[in-house]
């Protein structure tokens, strides 16, 4: 075969990479969760008479939502790995209810630290389970989590029936106990100290270790993952159990707080779709590969803030339901444009 | 082949384009583009990968809008700001990648969002008889009823052609319509060009196969870096003056100065009787400071070769070895004894898109650059910067890899790749959707590696990229190695005959036919 004659052309003009305009370096998705956030808590803050900024109220909130905050720091490292929990409401009520029967029924302070420890391990078991159905099994954790809350909810009924005498909750108001949430340092309680240490745990996991980036990254894109030699399974299910860890010290905490455990399955379902909305309405996509704690933990804290402003004004509350449902939509919708904006 | 002839129904329109150009990220894919289409004629448009061919075509089709100058359809100004609005007017395009229902039927997919309904119902009885008076023209024999999933390939394309038709297409766009297709499969297309054609149909052909634009095209149209060469007969051309309009540069400044193929050195990669799902026995091996050339069709299994290789497919049986030892089967295994495999695509498998350059880097490595899990910043950076300085990257590795643009998106992957000291790097396509310009740089990455004396295996689809870096060619077909090319024997034709096989050569009546490029990405 004859080379035919050769030119050498330069047509192909190669620009630098353009660089990013203004609008587009803002961090849009940051600017969501951030921007409301201080709005709500200034209108809060500078309402006549609502007694929002004070000491006893900001703790009071916070105390509440411990629980809720670990749950939902824990489920924004399964979101971003590319996973979705939706078994953390009944797991948070199985771990209370496991713990309240172990402190009913092993009784004294070796009671308490059973329970605890059973707690935990349950929880961790849960996660352990949900990963690997819905890594190994191929089974899509939306589903694979939907099945396993209501296998959870079943075996917390069945669980309940040894930890209490007769009808109702099971109760376990002993000073034993329940140091866990009426302990206070330095005038905040335990589990709001609890809180702020898992947050700023995991917080830091997600930013500075090879484990952050490889939920980063098997969340963003796992066939890439793959192929770069991350065990993309290993670290899905990792997460799974982080987070089963995470709602078993919440139900812990909780135990202690009420101090009954609830056995209600839709105060489960609630608690888990609080803990999504928070995530969301933090800005985390729920698509996977995005996200930081910090912006879940504002996304729960403003929906308490909400929740909370409504009671001191007065509002009826059932416009509460009617405002979080909008501002989901509202920083979903956010998060599409932002997306958008990128391309 | 003439076709004044036969005019059907729809209405012909005669397609023009007056100074189209078009820029991605500040570069120029195609400038001042004039060219006329005359309606009812079937009008090639050949040029080398990245010459300009798709985008062109996806001006007409309205997936792209033209930067400057104008398209002209039917005499009228237009632009288009979808496909569905260039489908208003007429214009369809047939892609590669086919976008059918598979579970559906053949009539149902041809009237896909237009069945004939009655009372809400799929009316099944009038269907059928809609399909069959839409490819009686034609002269498609295809079954109504079979699901479209069970079908062929050169039959599915069938099917796509004739819902171009159901939705009144009187110019067809065929990207590479027999890139993926088996000798008989390719021949039966090749007569269903000539029957659209000739029932009035435009047909806009983008084909690598010489051989095919001779024989079906009534024009050809040449692109070169973005520019319209020319426009001719295609009965004025041979397959050497297209490939000359084609290249028009010299191959030498395109790859670097190949090594003498090392003599004497030891195997760093030896792959024997490797059986993996799309892989046939396979064995080889490559040697320190060689580059060996993966040559093949798409869908040869050269990429499940690299896989299998690299343990991101699970193997039936075989071993590899790198440098001496046993490599197992799973990717960390692999990467620890000193295998990387860039694949194919970089945005699917290669890079995690909203994240960091830097962190895209540094994602195969971090186990080096942590310690207890804890990734060092300050090493990562440095680590990070070096690596992007050595695959010429420019700019704040913190910005998110999608802002790059595709040739250094390629270049973050070899960034990756030469962090680490390794011993075998496979390079699957390294040069898709790459500008002029990084290519050469990627060109000098993979002869820079071989000097150091690692082993690299090219997979390429380019030919003429495979001839111009590798020392040695072996080429795949039905996921078996079926020719092993060294010094002269390291042809254009030869790695075309081996790749196409024996009872392929026999279907085709000329010897022009046999010189077959490959398709485009």
């Amino acid at each position: 075969m004859t080379q035919p004659d050769k030119i050498t052309s330069t047509t192909a003009v190669k620009a630098p990479d353009s660089p990013p305009s203004f609008a587009s370096r803002i961090p849009w998705r940051s600017v969501a969760i951030v921007v409301p956030f201080v709005v709500v808590f200034i209108f809060l803050s500078a309402f006549p008479g609502s007694n929002f900024l004070t000491f006893l109220n900001i703790t009071n909130v916070l105390d509440r939502q411990a629980g809720m905050l670990i749950i939902a720091a824990a489920s924004t490292l399964v979101l971003i790995a590319g996973g979705l929990d939706l078994s953390v409401g009944a797991t948070y009520m199985f771990t209370a209810v496991i713990c309240g029967t172990f402190v009913i029924k092993v009784g004294g302070v070796a009671g308490v630290w059973a329970g605890i420890v059973a707690a935990l391990l349950a929880g961790l078991l849960v996660g352990l389970i949900n990963g690997v159905i819905s890594t190994y099994l191929k089974i899509n954790p939306l589903i694979a989590t939907l099945a396993m809350s209501f296998i959870i909810l079943g075996t917390t009924k069945l669980v309940s029936q040894f930890g209490k005498e007769g009808i109702g909750q099971i109760r376990v108001d002993f000073p034993e106990f329940r140091w866990i949430a009426t302990t206070k340092l330095l005038g905040i309680s335990l589990p709001i100290w609890i809180a702020f240490v898992v947050i700023v745990v995991l917080g830091i996991m997600l930013w500075r270790t090879r484990f952050g980036r490889y939920i980063y990254a098997a969340g963003g894109n796992a066939e890439a993952a793959r192929l770069a030699g991350i065990r993309v399974n290993l670290v899905r299910i990792a997460t799974f159990a982080i987070t089963g860890l995470g709602a078993g010290l919440a139900g812990v905490i909780d135990l202690a707080r009420t101090p009954s455990a609830p056995e209600n399955d839709a105060i489960a379902t609630s608690l888990t779709f609080t803990v999504l909305a928070g995530i969301v309405v933090g800005g985390t996509s729920i698509l996977g590969g995005e996200g930081a704690i910090w912006r879940t933990v504002l996304g729960i804290l403003f929906i308490a803030m909400l929740y909370n402003g409504f009671t001191l004004l007065k509002v009826d509350p059932l416009f509460q339901g009617i405002a979080l449902g909008a501002i989901i939509l509202i920083a979903v919708g956010f998060d599409a444009w932002s997306r958008f904006r990128r391309r | 082949m003439s076709a004044e002839a036969a005019t059907a129904g729809a209405p012909q329109l005669r397609v023009e384009l007056r100074g189209v150009g078009k820029s991605f990220g500040g570069t120029w894919v195609l400038q001042d583009i004039d060219l006329e289409i005359e309606p009812g004629r079937v009008h090639a448009l050949v040029g080398e990968n990245g010459a300009g061919k798709s985008t062109l075509s996806k001006i007409i089709s309205g997936i792209y809008t033209a930067d400057t100058g104008s398209l002209v359809v039917g005499g009228e100004e237009v632009s288009f700001g979808s496909p569905r609005e260039a489908l208003d007017r007429g214009i369809a395009t047939i892609a590669q990648e086919l976008a059918l229902v598979p579970a559906l039927s053949v009539a149902e997919n041809v009237f896909l969002g237009r069945e004939p309904r009655r009372g809400g119902f799929l009316d099944r009885r009038q269907l059928r008889r809609l399909f069959l008076e839409l490819a009686g023209p034609t002269g498609f024999d295809l079954n109504p009823d079979a699901p479209v999933g069970t079908l062929r390939t050169a039959d599915q394309q069938k099917v796509e052609i004739l819902r171009a038709l159901a939705r009144g297409a009187s110019f067809i766009i065929m990207d590479e319509p027999t890139a993926a297709l088996a000798g008989r499969d390719a021949e039966l297309l090749h007569g269903v060009v000539r029957r659209l054609a000739a029932s009035g149909t435009t047909v806009l052909l983008i084909s690598h196969f010489l051989g095919e634009v001779l024989e079906l095209a009534d024009t050809v149209t040449i692109l070169r870096d973005g520019r319209h060469i020319r426009t001719s007969p295609a009965a004025q051309e041979t397959e050497s003056s297209l490939i000359e309009g084609m290249l028009g540069r010299s191959l030498g400044s395109v790859f670097p100065d190949k090594s003498e193929p090392p003599v004497g050195t030891d195997a760093v990669l030896e792959v024997e009787g490797l059986v993996a799902p799309g892989v046939n026995d396979v064995t080889f091996e490559v040697r320190a400071g060689e580059i060996v050339g993966l040559a093949g069709l798409v869908g040869a299994g050269r990429s499940e070769i690299a896989h299998a290789v690299y343990g991101a497919m699970p193997r039936t049986s075989g071993t590899v070895r790198v440098g001496g030892a046993e490599v197992p089967a799973d990717v960390p295994g692999a990467l620890r004894s000193g295998l990387f495999l860039i694949a194919e695509s970089r945005k699917e498998q290669g890079l995690v898109l909203g994240r960091p350059i830097r962190d895209n880097v540094t994602l195969s490595n971090l186990a080096q650059l942590a310690v207890g899990g804890w990734v060092r910043t300050g090493a990562e950076r440095r680590e990070s910067r070096e690596a992007l300085a050595r695959v010429t990257v420019a700019g704040d590795d913190r910005r998110n890899v999608s802002a790059l643009s595709g040739g250094n998106q390629q270049k973050v992957l070899f960034a990756r790749a030469l962090q680490r000291q390794r011993k075998v790097l496979v390079a699957d396509e390294p040069t898709r959707g790459v500008d002029v310009g990084s290519r050469r740089a990627i060109y000098d990455l993979i002869a820079e590696q071989a000097r150091a004396g690692i082993g690299v295996v090219v997979i390429s689809s380019d030919v003429e990229e495979v001839l111009g870096l590798a020392h040695r060619v072996l080429v795949v077909r039905g996921g078996r190695i079926v020719a092993e090319l060294t010094g002269a024997q390291m042809t254009e034709e030869n790695i075309l005959n081996a790749a196409f096989a024996q009872p392929t050569a026999s279907e085709r009546p000329t010897a022009t036919n046999e010189r077959r490029g490959d398709e485009e990405a």
